[in-house]
């Protein structure tokens, strides 16, 4: 659906204007970046209770399960090994070894379920009609994450057997008479789930949720403070086409069978760089930095070895406030040879300020293995 | 003389022979959750336009500029350990008081009426 903006609308557009909601452009989309409760404190009501999301502008995407080699030409993750009603972290690499975009699969038995990024989801389906058979994108269904330590208790009562589920299981349940897509994951390093609602029922399906005390509809400011938190890239930001995902540290997302000496070692784009920096190691890494004083470092700020001269090293690719550790956070790529408690020095408005390197995540993850 | 309005969303108060600045509701809305507040120097002799003060909320870095030429003389210590009372209590956050060479000038800014159309 498109408005008089251009923009298109999810779903729940009504529904985010009606809750007070602050709509911004995003990635081609008429998003919520806030509602009144406002940042800070939709990002602690996530932690601390549970927090909706309507994350209806990412591309989701049906491959039949013949695709499955055929995906597995273009991801440096193991597919073919994932199980039944499984969910696993995959990027889309080019053949400099960079990434495209990052996703989720899921094997949905008679299928496999992807969930791509909204501003990359064009190129992402052109990729895949280009190099994998029976590409179905899908229409007429939104997608909601629900967040925090009281997700599964509040997802519950509408959806009984979410219960069995544990971190990136996925799942189908009957609400309404409506198929429900659900996944035991997230990015806000919460407990949590995604599910994927037909349209027709989305709107009552999320005030059904959103009528319940523990749960509060959360922006996609919060949303960035939350993943940023947890330690997860974004893509455009973090991660793009020049970085690998060994140097952005999602070497764990690549599984043995496709590493040099598993069973299907290799034969995905870039493979060469990628199998030679897991072996090797790469000449940079994402970190983390906490700056010392209360000043955020912003993506784009420089950062340097030195507090006074010499060239930056490297530069913040995602920064900003962390409400759960109460302080500044960032992310930047920086050499490898830089260990978790250096002190380094971005630059601020013309001044240096020191910050530490620290490990991801700044804020502990709970999931429920 | 009562509160005036910039442009730039700041308020003015008159104290004595000083001028009082801080930033409006409305500006403090727009930011979002303050979590930096970086105040000037006392002592500083800044022109108007000048920046003089760095806010960040949640969501970006805004600068807080000298409204009238004059001398930064006592600053609000209370904001950089509580950035939050800007959100909460934005005509009361007062950021620096300034000695200024033309007090009557304060009077070139918008009153509250002018200031609310201004907003829309």
């Amino acid at each position: 659906m498109a408005g008089d903006t251009g923009l298109k609308r999810t779903a729940l557009c009504n529904l985010h204007v009606e809750l007070g909601a602050k709509m911004v452009p995003f990635a081609g989309w008429d998003m919520p970046v806030q509602y009144p409760m406002g940042v800070l404190k939709e990002h602690l009501h996530t932690r601390a209770a549970a927090g909706l999301f309507d994350v209806s502008h990412m591309g989701q995407v049906i491959l039949p399960v013949a695709a499955i080699a055929a995906l597995e030409a273009l991801v440096p993750v193991d597919i073919a090994g994932l199980g039944l009603n499984r969910q696993r972290y995959a990027m889309f690499t080019n053949d400099a070894g960079g990434i495209l975009d990052d996703l989720m699969v899921a094997n949905r038995g008679d299928h496999l379920f992807l969930v791509v990024n909204a501003a990359c989801a064009e190129a992402d389906i052109a990729h895949l009609r280009a190099h994998v058979p029976g590409v179905t994108v899908v229409a007429c269904r939104g997608l909601l994450a629900l967040q925090g330590p009281q997700a599964e208790a509040a997802l519950a009562r509408l959806l009984p057997g979410v219960t069995a589920m544990r971190f990136m299981d996925t799942a189908t349940f009957l609400w309404e008479g409506a198929d429900l897509w659900v996944s035991r994951s997230g990015y806000t390093g919460e407990d949590g789930f995604e599910i994927s609602v037909p349209e027709g029922v989305i709107e009552g399906f999320a005030r059904a949720l959103l009528a319940m005390p523990e749960v509060a509809p959360i922006g996609l400011g919060a949303r960035d403070s939350l993943r940023l938190e947890a330690g997860m890239p974004l893509y455009g930001h973090d991660i793009d086409t020049e970085t690998t995902p060994v140097e952005a540290g999602l070497a764990w997302a690549i599984q043995k069978a496709r590493r040099s000496g598993g069973g299907r070692e290799g034969g995905f784009p870039g493979a060469a760089r990628i199998l030679r920096e897991l072996t090797e190691g790469p000449a940079r890494k994402r970190i983390g930095l906490r700056p010392e004083g209360r000043a955020p470092m912003r993506e784009g700020v420089e950062i340097y070895a030195e507090a006074t001269g010499g060239s930056p090293i490297g530069r913040v690719t995602s920064g900003g406030f962390g409400p759960s550790i109460d302080g500044p956070m960032a992310m930047a790529y920086l050499p490898a040879t830089l260990a978790p408690g250096a002190t380094v020095y971005g630059e601020v408005r013309g001044k240096r300020l020191p910050a530490r390197i620290t490990d991801l995540p700044f804020h502990p993850t709970s999931y429920k293995r | 003389m009562p509160i005036r309005y910039t442009p730039e969303h700041e308020w003015l108060r008159v104290e004595g022979d000083l001028v009082v600045v801080g930033i409006t509701e409305h500006a403090s809305e727009q930011l979002g959750d303050v979590v930096f507040v970086e105040l000037p120097e006392v002592g500083r002799k800044v022109e108007k336009g000048d920046e003089v003060s760095v806010i960040e909320s949640v969501k970006a870095a805004s600068d807080i500029l000298a409204p009238l030429a004059g001398e930064i003389v006592e600053v609000n210590e209370a904001l950089p350990e509580t950035p939050a009372l800007v959100n909460e209590k934005p005509m009361q956050a007062w950021f620096f008081k300034m000695k200024v060479a033309n007090l009557a000038a304060v009077d070139d800014y918008m009153s509250e009426g002018a200031y609310e159309d201004f907003i829309g």
